[in-house]
């Protein structure tokens, strides 16, 4: 996995060299999209051939929801701290 | 929103193909979505790079701003932290992994999947689009209740894009550099924090 963020630091410095070629940072967003698109797929097909994840996909879903929602409660409760003790004065 | 259906989509037609084994054994191999993923992150770095608007706002920030994603790390993995007490079936190291995805369910799944195996791709896939959901779901309702940080905070990586309109619609404008920065910010951080958290 180092590899990969070398690979994407990498990607940031060559990105911020050629920065002001419009033309070309158009088919950045794209190439990302059909990448994701692909990956994603293949997430499926791994996930569609795992009997073991199918059948249990009930049970993971409703644990991925309570962490999600466990995510945003500690998050929004935290940023309310934030936000009286630094930011809400400025108005 | 659009684009998030796209992406499920495909997520959905792989679940098919690979249920009724519509494509050959050679596409299971892990070997090509290494490649992929290499491929994507050096795209979604070069993103990162040629994104004018990002480095502008990195440049003009005042330093308070920077408690804003720094609040959202610490409150959503005390958040999923806290979950994880209750869930028998995950550790808390891999909680904390979802939980870093801040809603940028499409690279967090696809990178925790490549680390930790497929399940925990899914449930991160899963977990961190319902993030976004509940951000563009929620969003006048936290900000009445939770102040101007709160949808910024629910919304996580994806303030900087997919739930960004919502956020500045009942937000003003300042707030719009502040989600957006916050965005950035998660953003670059998904894959480095994820790595660190399921590796150390």
């Amino acid at each position: 996995m180092f590899t990969v963020l070398t690979i994407m630091s990498a990607g940031v410095v060559l990105g911020y060299v050629i920065r002001h070629k419009t033309r070309f940072i158009k088919y950045i967003d794209l190439s990302i999209n059909i990448a994701i698109y692909l990956l994603l797929f293949l997430l499926g097909i791994s996930v569609g051939a795992n009997k073991i994840i199918l059948d249990n996909l009930g049970t993971l879903g409703f644990n991925a929801l309570l962490l999600a929602a466990g995510a945003v409660a500690g998050s929004v409760g935290l940023s309310y701290l934030t936000y009286k003790l630094f930011f809400a004065a400025d108005k | 929103m659009k684009n998030s259906l796209i992406i499920v989509g495909f997520f959905v037609l792989g679940i098919l193909a690979g249920m009724y084994s519509l494509l050959p054994e050679a596409w299971l191999k892990n070997d090509l979505s290494a490649y992929a993923l290499y491929f994507l992150m050096f795209l979604v770095g070069m993103g990162i790079g040629t994104d004018k608007k990002a480095w502008k706002i990195l440049k003009s920030v005042r330093l308070k701003i920077i408690l804003v994603p720094l609040t959202i790390i610490i409150g959503t993995l005390t958040g999923v932290a806290f979950v994880s007490l209750f869930l028998k079936d995950i550790t808390l190291r891999e909680s904390l992994a979802i939980g870093a995805g801040f809603g940028y369910y499409s690279l967090s799944s696809i990178f925790i999947g490549q680390i930790s195996g497929q399940t925990l791709g899914v449930m991160a896939l899963i977990s961190n689009i319902s993030r976004e959901i509940i951000t563009l779901l929620g969003a006048p309702l936290l900000l009445k209740y939770f102040g101007k940080l709160a949808p910024i905070a629910s919304g996580g990586a994806t303030a900087m894009d997919t739930t960004l309109p919502i956020i500045t619609r009942s937000t003003g404008k300042e707030y719009a550099i502040i989600s957006v920065f916050s965005g950035v910010v998660l953003t670059i951080l998904v894959p480095f924090l994820v790595t660190f958290i399921l590796k150390f």
